[in-house]
């Protein structure tokens, strides 16, 4: 930044005719980038159009094939991530990417300590990082570990090392998918700080209230090649759609609206499936009651770590409640495993799709075949032409790309592989279905078809727990709406459409969790 | 056996299956190829440099020659490292192996020299299930350890590979238990139709093996927890169990192991018997091309990697080498092996003079 005197709109990075292919997959295709000082740049496009892969050859995590990277007009080559950042580029990821065990400091600093001779002087290298935390108003101990604070926390800690690094330019991707509301704002306002500084900002998000609130221009990506890069003012939302999915926005309102009449809004009260009794787990969540009815589609709504991951943990033996029991259709059960719950029909698909969903160096069929291998037990191999009609008939129902049974998961994109495991699920054929967060980080168009197929699903009589932190999602798909707020359940409301996301938010700000 | 988890382990592109070429390249990516060209080179040295070397000759209607010793020779690192890799394959190592070797031994013969008739054939094979029966409790125990406490298995099966040995000498009260009895010799110096019984024990252990973990679920079981345990877990694996099973196994190979290695001399020597075999049931599993950190495993290739064992072994006293040198010769196969084989390498290598390529856009699947 002190070279020559630089100009807002300067292009910093200048990637042209990107080609990347991987086994059985040609990621990307002749794909050019432009960013420049002082702005902010989103890079739009559906799952498996090659957001990530794209950012990936700009940090020198993926070798390019053809094509060319020109930072500041010189032309590089980057064959691994250092280079990448030595030319001053500077990632956060999606899943944060920092030593959870190591300290604040360390992370911040980690390369760039101070020293006296040989020696690392560490009274210093706190203050420093003090320093650079304090610029993006973050007030914690540098001495603390990483993993003792939020997401939030630790993606800012992330933004932090990247002013240490002296970054021309800073990659975001995905970086809000975990983070509510204040805490958006919050890294908005250290995003804006940085991009007046003149730093060259590529924004990756699939939240497009957030991508039209902070960017400048955006790079839209179909299929893997380039579809155009336009002004963020001058691109209404309808045609950035259109873009982004290659049909027209008319085809896509459709959709939603196949979605939202195919909903039965009935609910049998019949005998529950799952009936909980005052369950609950220390450090997890307060004791709570919940019915679930089949053909019924019960949405869990509240902030992030409001306890909704932990309730239905207990309900699905992923944790063990510490008190209360659970009911089978009026006998009781206890779940003391996620086979246990599985052999009942009982499936969870988990909020971390990295760290508790997918099998990265396993296949395509392996994954799917997994949760129905372990319900019948190791003995019993599921015959092979069963699994491939299981495989085949997933991967067509789910339009799961590439449509290669043999690929690694790993490959895949995010939302294919979110496809894969709801495919590991189904192929259980479950009677209590519970999705956490099936739409995180997902584009709109497997979106769509994630919300059909669960409305699909609850219509043939499969009992659904859908949680999610968009709350308008759960609205259009829920018939009721548990609220959850600091690890109560602090309300249950039926939604009979009539239902806002303001009565939603009103509840959880309003109503009181015991005497407060 | 293998040519179906490879098949699945490198996806190739839709379409290029079949052709020559495409075969061609998934050989070439096959990570075996390296071991298995290293093997052929240096059975060809030794046969030109001992030219009776190659030859294989039937007398008294069993197989005798270098070649067929080498076969014999690789029978205990081959049980050995089809233990370690199972364990492997979930993410853990077993250092106790070779303490196994020489725990297992030392039961066996004391039984047979307190026995009343050391040669009656009910006699041997109780003194056999005796010692494998040994093999299951101590991988019961490092089992135990591992997933019921949760200490890392290196640490966990190391307590055995150093208590293993003085357990040893505690059995044999310090001595050096020889015995005679012809039937229990025979488990290391007998043939079976012509050919040496290690042979045919450790092929038949090999294909049980192969098809318990590949006919049943339990092969992807392995690898599905040595990759991810917790998704593992909540997709209902029972990965305490089933890792707790691959211990067991391994105990009970490393037994069965040192019964076939210590057969022929029958003498429980607790000091030496298995000596550092637990290393070169590592290097095995390695040259055979099954990764140290869990995952994705391949049990044909530690056929490869036992025969290259055996041959280097046997290759160092061919070219009169001091024997105190085979470690080195060891190691420097071992590295030459992975060097090849790296991804990294073969990317390198691959990228400056694009070659005619058939299949069109292939990478190696690191």
């Amino acid at each position: 930044m002190s070279d020559t005197p630089p100009r807002a709109g300067d292009a910093v990075v200048r990637m042209t005719g990107i080609t990347i292919t991987f086994p059985g997959v040609k990621a990307l295709d002749g794909v050019d980038l432009v960013l420049r000082r002082g702005e902010v740049h989103a890079l739009m496009g559906e799952n498996g159009a090659g957001k990530s892969t794209l950012i990936k050859a700009l940090t020198g995590v993926n070798r390019v094939d053809h094509g060319g990277i020109a930072v500041e007009g010189r032309e590089l080559r980057f064959t691994d991530p250092s280079q990448a950042q030595a030319a001053g580029i500077s990632t956060v990821y999606q899943e944060v990417n920092l030593c959870t065990n190591l300290t604040v400091a360390e992370n911040v600093m980690l390369g760039h300590e101070v020293r006296r001779g040989p020696f690392i002087d560490w009274r210093a290298t706190r203050r420093e990082a003090r320093r650079y935390l304090q610029r993006l108003n973050l007030d914690i101990d540098p001495r603390s570990q990483l993993s003792a604070h939020s997401i939030a926390v630790q993606q800012l800690c992330a933004i932090a090392r990247a002013l240490v690094v002296d970054t021309k330019v800073l990659v975001l991707d995905e970086p809000t998918s975990s983070l509510d509301k204040a805490e958006v704002a919050e890294l908005f306002r250290v995003v804006r700080q940085l991009r007046d500084s003149g730093v060259a900002i590529l924004f990756v998000s699939h939240f497009l209230d957030q991508v039209y609130e902070l960017s400048d221009r955006m790079t839209v990506l179909r299929n893997g090649r380039f579809v155009g890069e336009f002004k963020t003012a001058q691109l209404p939302r309808r045609e950035l759609i259109s873009h982004m999915i290659g049909r027209s926005g008319e085809a896509l309102a459709g959709i939603g609206e196949h979605a939202r009449t195919s909903i039965t809004r009935h609910s049998p009260r019949e005998t529950p499936l799952l009936t909980g009794i005052g369950i609950g787990r220390r450090g997890g969540v307060e004791p709570f009651d919940i019915s679930l009815y089949p053909g019924e589609i019960v949405g869990f709504a509240g902030l992030l770590g409001s306890g909704r991951t932990e309730a239905v943990r207990l309900l699905t033996g992923a944790d063990r409640p510490d008190e209360g029991a659970l009911e089978i259709q009026g006998s009781p059960v206890r779940l003391a495993t996620p086979l246990a719950a599985l052999r009942r029909h009982i499936a969870l698909s988990t909020e971390d799709r990295k760290k508790e969903g997918i099998i990265g160096d396993l296949t395509v069929r392996e994954n799917m075949a997994l949760a129905l291998q372990a319900s019948r037990g190791t003995w019993r191999r599921i015959p092979k032409r069963e699994l491939d009609e299981i495989v085949q008939k997933y991967l067509v129902a789910l339009n799961i790309n590439p449509p290669n049974p043999n690929a690694l998961i790993r490959n895949l994109s995010g939302g294919n592989q979110q496809k894969v495991l709801l495919a590991r699920w189904l192929a259980t054929s479950p009677r209590l279905l519970v999705l956490d967060e099936p739409t995180r980080g997902i584009d709109i168009g497997a979106k769509t078809e994630i919300q059909r197929l669960v409305a699909e699903l609850a219509a043939d009589g499969m009992s659904v727990v859908f949680i999610s932190s968009e709350l308008e999602e759960v609205l259009r798909l829920s018939q009721r709406i548990v609220i959850m707020r600091d690890r109560h359940k602090i309300d249950e409301i039926a939604n009979d459409g009539s239902l806002s996301t303001d009565d939603v938010l009103e509840t959880i700000a309003n109503t009181g969790v015991k005497a407060s | 056996m293998t040519s179906t988890t490879t098949q699945s382990g490198t996806p190739r592109p839709p379409g290029a299956s079949g052709r020559p070429a495409a075969l061609l390249q998934r050989v070439s990516q096959h990570g075996v190829l390296w071991p298995v060209l290293a093997l052929v080179v240096l059975l060809l040295a030794c046969g030109l440099k001992s030219p009776g070397f190659l030859e294989v000759v039937v007398r008294d209607g069993n197989l005798y020659g270098q070649l067929i010793d080498l076969l014999r020779n690789s029978a205990t690192p081959l049980l050995l490292a089809l233990g370690m890799c199972l364990v492997i394959a979930t993410g853990g190592i077993d250092l106790s192996v070779g303490a196994v070797m020489a725990i297992s031994l030392a039961v066996s013969l004391t039984y047979l020299d307190g026995a009343a008739d050391p040669t009656s054939p009910a006699t041997v094979v109780t003194a056999v299930l005796l010692g494998l029966a040994l093999g299951v409790v101590i991988g019961a125990f490092n089992g135990f350890v591992v997933t019921a406490l949760g200490i890392q298995p290196f640490i966990a099966t190391m307590i055995l590979m150093v208590a293993g040995r003085g357990i040893a000498m505690l059995i044999t009260q310090g001595q050096i238990t020889t015995v005679t009895s012809a039937p229990f010799k025979s488990l290391g110096s007998g043939f079976v139709l012509g050919v040496p019984m290690p042979v045919v024990i450790a092929a038949v252990v090999f294909v049980v093996l192969v098809l318990l973990v590949r006919r049943t679920a339990l092969g992807m079981f392995l690898e599905s927890i040595g990759v991810n345990g917790e998704a593992s877990r909540l997709a209902g694996v029972k990965a305490r169990s089933t890792t707790w099973t691959v211990y067991v196994l391994a105990g009970v190979l490393a037994a069965l192991a040192g019964i076939v290695y210590g057969a022929p001399t029958m003498a429980a020597d607790a000091n030496n018997i298995g000596l550092l075999k637990e290393l070169d049931a590592i290097m095995v599993v390695v040259l055979g091309g099954t990764r140290l950190d869990g995952g994705r495993f391949h049990l044909g290739g530690l056929v490869v990697g036992a025969l290259l064992l055996s041959t280097l072994e046997r290759a160092v006293i061919i070219f009169e080498l001091p024997s105190q040198t085979t470690p080195l010769f060891k190691a420097v196969v071992l590295i030459a092996v992975c060097v090849a084989a790296s991804p990294y390498l073969r990317s390198r290598l691959r990228t400056p003079r694009p070659r005619a390529r058939v299949a069109k856009p292939v990478e190696v699947a690191a």
